[in-house]
């Protein structure tokens, strides 16, 4: 029976066995990595061969993924489910960086009044410490850390709010392209947006070192420190992850996979470039500005 | 239709694989479902022998048979296995044996997804394993003696085991996440024609609402154990009031996950209710739809009000009323639904088969727990009951049957269509009769000890709490070996019995019964059409 007799036909895939390689690199990995923070010196070597294992598997699976649909296996219900699936990925991710953001609107508007004796509640840091006054950014009564100077927004981190604008719209610029088979096109937008997203993780390393070598900013820094590294840290993370998946792409293009009609992978990228892109957007007026 | 492979012949899909890749490499939402089933049924067996050690320990007051640090990490470990490794994976067994069959589509929608949103659970288990493990060796710090909800600043002291733990939490929500994200796809976007969503199968819906509460509120968790890990070992001060940060602020992370959690553990088990009660009834489900907005009444104002588990840790005055007002609002969506199975059972042609005697001792003690959930939800009286053994009462009177005997009804309902053979419906009743009433004789007592003043998750108690320990503490243990009878059960089963008709019950309606008992490897390869 071919695929083209029955219009209701959904791919199952043959049996694999990627998704038993992904637990194995998965538990060597943390093992490794529970491992190597508790200063077992075994431990590295494990993260390296489960991280390597991890990759073999994103280049096997995908190649899988990437053979199925180039045959021609994927009807549009099973481009629904893709789809689908990615939203509610993204979705997770929101909920992943909403507990970083929930975890700062607390810290400041509620955890440090009350260190600082405010409401009825705060009576106790007549106590345990007497004479803080509450205040953003801080790093707490004891000062963990040491002087340190927060982050400004009107240096870096405006012009990289402007590169990663940008590059959400070089990306919608390649999106254009692909929907009129232009692959010039295309591809140009998807190595401009490239280019942007790296420049942005380099911009982000050298306000780190900056932070690090001049404003004594570290990860030690009480809670500002705390707050800042985590967030931005993880969002530079998804960064990367989301360049590394757009050069996927970007070879991918160069190829001629794509088509106006058949393109989920692209969009699955691009969608997840305009989240992380929304991400920044928060950090910058909650992390840095406000 | 069959499915179509890059390679060459496609008549070997009509056909199981054969062997050991059958079950590590499998596709197959049947094959995935029995993986799920199994691993929770393990898991089951794990967590019961730590409950059965905490009762023993509990049997007299004293130190007899373990150390108090011991005595927490089982407690914490009880929690852990039961609540990921059991209830949650037999909660997903059942979802991928039951969800395509009912919404007739070939499999789930994402099938090599599937496979490895189970495998990553041996691989949690295994770091779980490992966290409970290394302590006994030199040099592998202390066990985890925080509980289940690993506060700082303990868990910041503990040693390496919290790690462990950690990634273990990781890897659980991982799973959780993308077996969610299968889930809703699937209930979505693989519905034969005409099935529309309030046409779906009860099951289903409890399932859609169960997955997006699971993918809101697990990420959250990981983020929060993620700091945990942070504080732990990079310095930053996330609950390090010294910093500027705040212990609090954990405790809000983790039941904004916590309470949710609650529902995702219980509503499969409504789903599979709202299918035992109408069938044993033969009488429809009354108020399918008032179910249906009663439960995503349930998910919206759960997310919401996760502090009641942290009353007396001191928050504002304006904070604790909002959540009790919040909390108690919650028993009325809970109390249509239990009125609505109250409703269905209302002068139908009532039969008592195993899946319904569990169905109504549900009704019955999940309503109890319910209630006694109401008097904890009172800011005042809460302050009394708070970390006493009144809350494990509540809590086991609503996880037990609300989420586990709710699994067992499923379980029991739907054999006959997994194997093929009915299961010894005699032995079926001395099971539920046993589990029931020593799950009784363990847990009402609790009730009494918590009002009179016994703390939980302390390893000694003062004499005068004794009586009512042995009482439960003997309890515990015909409930814990009670469930070898339900081994038995499944095994006999399996290996043979009765042969089961495709209806086996004559009430039950639904796509899966016009299936053969067992069903064929692939089923449903063309669509149904619903009318």
């Amino acid at each position: 029976m071919s695929v083209k007799e029955h219009s209701g036909n959904y791919f199952i895939p043959d049996p694999s066995p990627w998704p038993i390689i992904g637990m194995v690199s998965l538990l060597t990995t943390l093992i490794g990595a529970a491992l190597a923070i508790n200063g077992v010196a075994i431990g590295q070597v494990v993260i390296v061969a489960g991280l390597l294992l991890f990759f073999y598997l994103l280049f096997g699976w995908f190649r899988d993924v990437i053979k199925e649909n180039l045959s021609d296996c994927y009807n549009k219900q099973v481009d629904t489910s893709f789809r689908m699936g990615m939203l509610w990925f993204i979705a997770s991710e929101v909920f992943f960086f909403l507990s970083f953001f929930g975890a700062l609107f607390y810290i400041r508007n509620i955890a440090l009044p009350w260190l600082g004796g405010e409401g009825y509640l705060g009576a106790t840091s007549e106590v345990l410490y007497s004479g803080f006054e509450s205040a953003w950014p801080s790093h707490g009564p004891r000062e963990l850390g040491g002087d340190f100077q927060p982050m400004g927004p009107w240096g870096i981190p405006a012009i990289n709010t402007l590169i990663l604008l940008s590059s959400g719209v070089t990306v919608t610029w390649a999106h254009w392209g692909l929907k009129i088979d232009n692959q010039k096109q295309l591809v140009r937008g998807l190595i401009a947006t490239i280019a942007l997203g790296l420049l942005f993780v380099s911009l982000q390393a050298y306000e780190y070192g900056h932070a690090y070598a001049e404003l004594n900013l570290t990860l030690e820094t009480g809670v500002y420190g705390s707050t800042f590294y985590m967030l931005t840290g993880f969002h530079g993370f998804h960064v990367t992850m989301g360049a590394v998946m757009l050069m996927a792409i970007l070879g991918r293009s160069m190829k001629s996979h794509f088509s106006a009609h058949n393109h989920f992978a692209f969009e699955g990228v691009a969608w997840y470039w305009h989240f992380v892109d929304v991400v920044w957007l928060g950090l910058f007026v909650f992390v840095y500005w406000l | 239709m069959t499915t179509t492979t890059l390679t060459h012949d496609e008549a070997h899909h009509h056909e199981a694989p054969q062997g050991w890749r059958r079950w590590l490499f499998s596709t197959n939402h049947k094959d995935i479902g029995t993986l799920y089933l199994l691993f929770a049924l393990i898991m089951l067996f794990l967590g019961g022998a730590s409950a059965m050690l905490i009762r023993m320990e509990l049997f007299q007051p004293g130190i007899q048979l373990i150390d108090p640090d011991l005595y927490n990490n089982l407690v914490t470990n009880h929690a852990l296995i039961m609540i990921f490794g059991g209830v949650m994976p037999a909660a997903a067994g059942l979802a991928n044996w039951m969800i395509p069959m009912m919404i007739g589509a070939p499999d789930m929608a994402l099938p090599r997804m599937n496979n490895l949103s189970f495998w990553v659970l041996p691989a949690a288990a295994t770091m779980l394993i490992l966290s409970f493990v290394i302590p006994f060796f030199p040099g592998g710090g202390t066990q985890i003696n925080t509980g289940w909800t690993i506060y700082p600043p303990l868990s910041l002291q503990v040693g390496m085991s919290m790690d462990f733990l950690i990634f273990a939490i990781h890897l659980l929500g991982i799973s959780s996440v993308l077996a969610s994200i299968n889930i809703i796809v699937t209930l979505l976007n693989m519905r034969a024609p005409g099935m529309t969503l309030l046409k779906m199968p009860m099951f289903c819906w409890t399932w859609l609402v169960t997955a997006f509460l699971l993918i809101l509120v697990i990420p959250v968790l990981a983020g929060g154990v993620t700091m945990l890990l942070f504080d732990r070992h990079f310095g930053t001060s996330f609950f390090d009031a010294a910093g500027g940060g705040d212990p609090v602020l954990f405790q809000h992370l983790f039941w904004f996950f916590g309470h949710p959690e609650v529902y995702i553990l219980l509503l499969p088990s409504i789903g599979v209710l709202s299918h035992v009660i109408p069938t044993f009834a033969r009488k429809p489900l009354f108020g399918y739809k008032s179910m249906v907005g009663a439960m995503l009444a349930v998910a919206t104002i759960g997310m919401v009000v996760w502090a009641h588990h942290q009353y007396t840790v001191g928050m504002s005055l304006g904070a604790v009323t909002y959540f009790m007002i919040g909390t108690i609002l919650i028993s009325i969506p809970v109390g249509l639904m239990v009125f609505n199975f109250i409703a269905t059972m209302w002068r139908g042609a009532m039969t008592f088969e195993t899946p319904m005697l569990f169905a109504v001792s549900i009704v019955l003690m999940f309503t109890f727990g319910g209630l006694s959930g109401v008097m904890l939800a009172v800011v005042p009286a809460d302050m009394q009951y708070h970390d006493s053994m009144f809350v494990v009462a509540h809590f086991h009177y609503v996880l037990m049957p609300g989420a586990v005997f709710g699994l067992f009804a499923g379980v029991f309902y739907w054999l006959p269509k997994w194997t093929g053979h009915m299961y010894d419906e005699k032995l079926g009743k001395i099971f539920f009769w046993t589990n029931v009433i020593s799950f009784n004789i363990t847990f009402f007592p609790q009730h009494f000890l918590g009002l009179a003043g016994m703390p939980r998750r302390i390893v000694d108690y003062n004499v005068m709490f004794t009586e009512f320990n042995v009482i439960s503490s003997i309890g515990a243990m015909v409930f814990g070996l009670s469930h070898l009878l339900l081994l038995y059960i499944v095994i006999k089963t399996i290996r043979g019995g009765k042969k089961a008709e495709n209806r086996p019950w004559e009430g039950a309606k639904g796509l899966e019964w016009e299936l053969e008992s067992p069903p064929a490897f692939h089923t449903w390869t063309t669509a149904p059409q619903i009318k």
